[in-house]
């Protein structure tokens, strides 16, 4: 499924974007892609190639998110948003169960979600990382989502090769972009006049049966690769080494958790706009009116203080405390556990941190020191 | 979209506890009692479990908890739980009477090394409410004791009338297990060794620590406390198990709550060896 460079391609004609959308529609896709919402490129539902956000352009800095009209054709150019695609894999609001007591008789049921058959539009490369990495914890025999695995079975992805990366990427570092490297069905890459396409599965490839396309020619593919290259050479942010993670869990003790917990808010934006997070809670939800239970799941994160406890004591009870298990899970335990790092250098949590803080240079911060602080 | 996905089939959730039915109630000590639990339909393997694994409990409309399995019935059709009311869930668990249903997940987790304490020596440390975890394993042994060399458990509670399950120490004893207590006060003098657990071990004198096996139980601190004690007696780390505690809801290891380190103690625990989190152990508010 990866993308072999020189692989033929084919070319849909920029005028027939919309075609792609008269077919999901007609398969019978809910087409889920990037449209401009309350100063932001988020994902939603979308059913024609006009909700798409022609034109715009974004700027990200740490703590810094900003859309600008360029004027021209072009629908993606942009990098990553605030939303990722765990919000329709994982909704962050989801009933589980619905429990009734009857007289002393207790009835617990599982809630049946309608079955969902997704098209995400304009999915990235560091995205696709994430969906694979998530994949890893929902889709495991031991304890798979049935949500989950039905939305994942059943939904179609045609992914977006990155040509405006922005100042907080840095996918090439985690070796996730800015190029699709693997899990689409088909992966366009945007010209000026129209889309280089690429098949990766046979779900893709019947979808490009139904396209108007042609076989995309050598110029046109050259183009496609040199706008390519031109992202890579853009991105300048880079990870330090952390795959000898245990570098990280050896500075456990180090004074500079302490100093980011100085800036952060302990808000759990990160924890909310990264696309591999998965941090969730269960609770019951009453019906006032008939007394039936709902057990809710909802998203929840590590940085809240009742996250962890034992004997009723909050395990982290200091910014500090929660940031680093933040950051060494993402970095470091998440190797261990998942067989990856839980980072894909999307740069989300450093765009939505409402005070800018930067993992990679915090990383290189503490990786700076040389003696080890606390094992 | 996947090629050949097989798994037409829906999974079942992992939430979806099953019902089961409160047999009888035991009082323990003060704000601790025993629910024995029976399966509601005729679900045969619903009750088994190897000790030192926990089932989450779920009472409708305040929760579900994480509690050890204490025990079971000789024809294995109840499981025990023994529970110390404190908060939400367990204040409403002090509500249930025999005949109540509720809510039940499990078992889970990881177990106490029973085949690795065989024709070994044993100790047993417990501090509190932590004998209930290995009341399981007590009734093991005692069951086949002879594939069993000596075996010594040492229990600490915080007073005399705090001492749990105490009327059966004496049929432990007469299975020929050393039965040590300690209490942290003994205001009515009754005579009670006084001190926290980790002195019991420290007074003792084992015969081989390379044949030898640790099981401990208690709160964090007694648990760091008493492995250094079995440590500083020889034992190495790897021989010394202990149950961990940490909030925890899906029970699974997906819902991220219950993590230390690399660790879900829902699922890596919640017994875990002490050379695997004595580290931990060592960085605060980890
Ligand atoms: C693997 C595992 C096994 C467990 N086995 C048992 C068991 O066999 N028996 C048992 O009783 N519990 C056991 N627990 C602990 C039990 O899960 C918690 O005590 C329970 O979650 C409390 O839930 P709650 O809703 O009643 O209290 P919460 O509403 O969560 O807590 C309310 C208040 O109660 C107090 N509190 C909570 N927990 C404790 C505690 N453990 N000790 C003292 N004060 C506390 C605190 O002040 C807290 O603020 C186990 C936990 C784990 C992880
Ligand atoms: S940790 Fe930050 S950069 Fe890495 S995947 Fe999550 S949001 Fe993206
Ligand atoms: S790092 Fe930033 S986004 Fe994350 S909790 Fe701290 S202040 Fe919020």
């Amino acid at each position: 499924m990866n993308e072999k460079e020189n692989e033929p391609k084919l070319w849909l004609d920029r005028h027939e974007l919309q075609r792609i959308f008269d077919v999901l529609i007609d398969d019978g896709y809910e087409i889920v892609g990037p449209t401009v919402e309350q100063g932001a490129i988020i994902y939603d539902r979308i059913s024609s190639a006009d909700d798409l956000p022609k034109g715009i352009r974004d700027q990200q800095e740490p703590g810094k998110y900003r859309l600008e009209a360029a004027g021209d054709e072009y629908c993606f150019s942009f990098a990553v948003g605030p939303h990722s695609w765990k919000k329709y894999l994982t909704p962050p609001i989801m009933p589980l169960l619905r429990v009734k007591q009857k007289n002393s008789e207790l009835e617990i049921e599982e809630v049946i979600q309608k079955p969902q058959k997704f098209a995400f539009l304009g999915v990235r490369g560091c995205e696709l990382a994430a969906i694979l990495i998530q994949d890893r914890l929902w889709l495991d025999p031991a304890h798979s989502d049935p949500v989950y695995r039905q939305r994942r079975e059943s939904s179609l992805i045609l992914a977006v090769n990155c040509t405006t990366p922005a100042a907080t990427c840095f996918c090439s570092s985690m070796q996730t972009g800015p190029a699709c490297r693997s899990g689409y069905d088909v992966a366009l890459t945007e010209l000026k006049a129209g889309f280089v396409i690429a098949v990766g599965t046979s779900s893709g490839a019947a979808l490009v049966k139904r396209l108007p396309l042609r076989p995309a020619t050598q110029a046109e593919m050259d183009e496609a690769k040199q706008s390519l290259a031109h992202a890579e050479a853009k991105i300048t942010k880079q990870m330090p080494q952390v795959d000898e993670h245990s570098k990280l869990l050896k500075k456990l003790k180090h004074p500079h958790w302490q100093s980011v917990a100085e800036r952060c808010l302990s808000c759990a934006n990160c924890t909310m706009v990264c696309p591999t997070c998965f941090c969730h809670s269960v609770d019951d939800v009453s019906d006032l009116n008939n007394g039936d239970i709902t057990r809710v799941r909802r998203w929840d994160s590590c940085f809240n203080l009742d996250f962890s406890h034992a004997s009723g004591t909050p395990i982290r009870d200091t910014t500090a405390s929660r940031y680093r298990q933040w950051l060494t899970h993402k970095l470091a335990s998440w190797i261990d556990q998942f067989g990856s790092s839980g980072c894909v250098g999307c740069g989300r949590c450093i765009t939505w941190c409402p005070v800018g803080i930067d993992l990679t240079q915090e990383v290189a911060t503490l990786l700076e020191e040389p003696v080890d602080v606390g094992e | 979209m996947w090629e050949n996905s097989q798994s037409k089939e829906r999974s079942r959730s992992i939430w979806l506890p099953r019902v089961v039915v409160v047999d009888s109630i035991e009082p323990e000590v003060d704000g601790v009692a025993t629910y024995s639990l029976r399966a509601k339909s005729e679900d045969k393997d619903s009750t088994q479990f190897a000790p030192g694994q926990f089932n989450m409990l779920y009472i409708p409309g305040c929760g579900e908890v994480a509690i050890s399995i204490s025990g079971s019935s000789h024809d294995g059709t109840l499981m025990r739980h023994t529970i110390r009311h404190v908060g939400r869930v367990t204040n409403a668990i002090a509500n249930l009477q025999p005949g109540s249903e509720l809510g039940l997940r499990g078992p889970y987790g990881t177990a106490w090394p029973l085949a690795e304490c065989m024709e070994k020596d044993v100790v047993l440390v417990a501090g509190g409410l932590g004998l209930a975890p290995l009341r399981p394993v007590i009734e093991a042994i005692v069951s086949e004791r002879h594939r069993f060399h000596k075996v010594n458990l040492f229990i600490g509670a915080r007073s005399p009338e705090l001492l749990l399950f105490a009327k059966e120490y004496e049929a432990w004893t007469q299975a020929d297990i050393n039965v040590q207590v300690t209490v942290d006060r003994d205001p009515q003098e009754l005579g009670y060794h006084t001190g926290v657990v980790p002195l019991l071990i420290d007074r003792w004198q084992p015969r081989d620590p390379q044949k030898l096996v640790a099981i401990v139980c208690g709160p964090e601190v007694m648990m760091d406390y008493s492995a250094r004690s079995l440590q500083n007696k020889g034992l190495k780390g790897e021989s010394i198990y202990l149950s961990l505690e940490r909030n925890m809801q899906c029970a699974v290891g997906v819902c991220g709550h219950c993590q230390l380190g690399p660790d879900f103690i829902c699922k890596n625990g919640p017994v875990l060896k002490y050379d695997r989190v004595k580290h931990y152990f060592a960085v605060r508010d980890l």
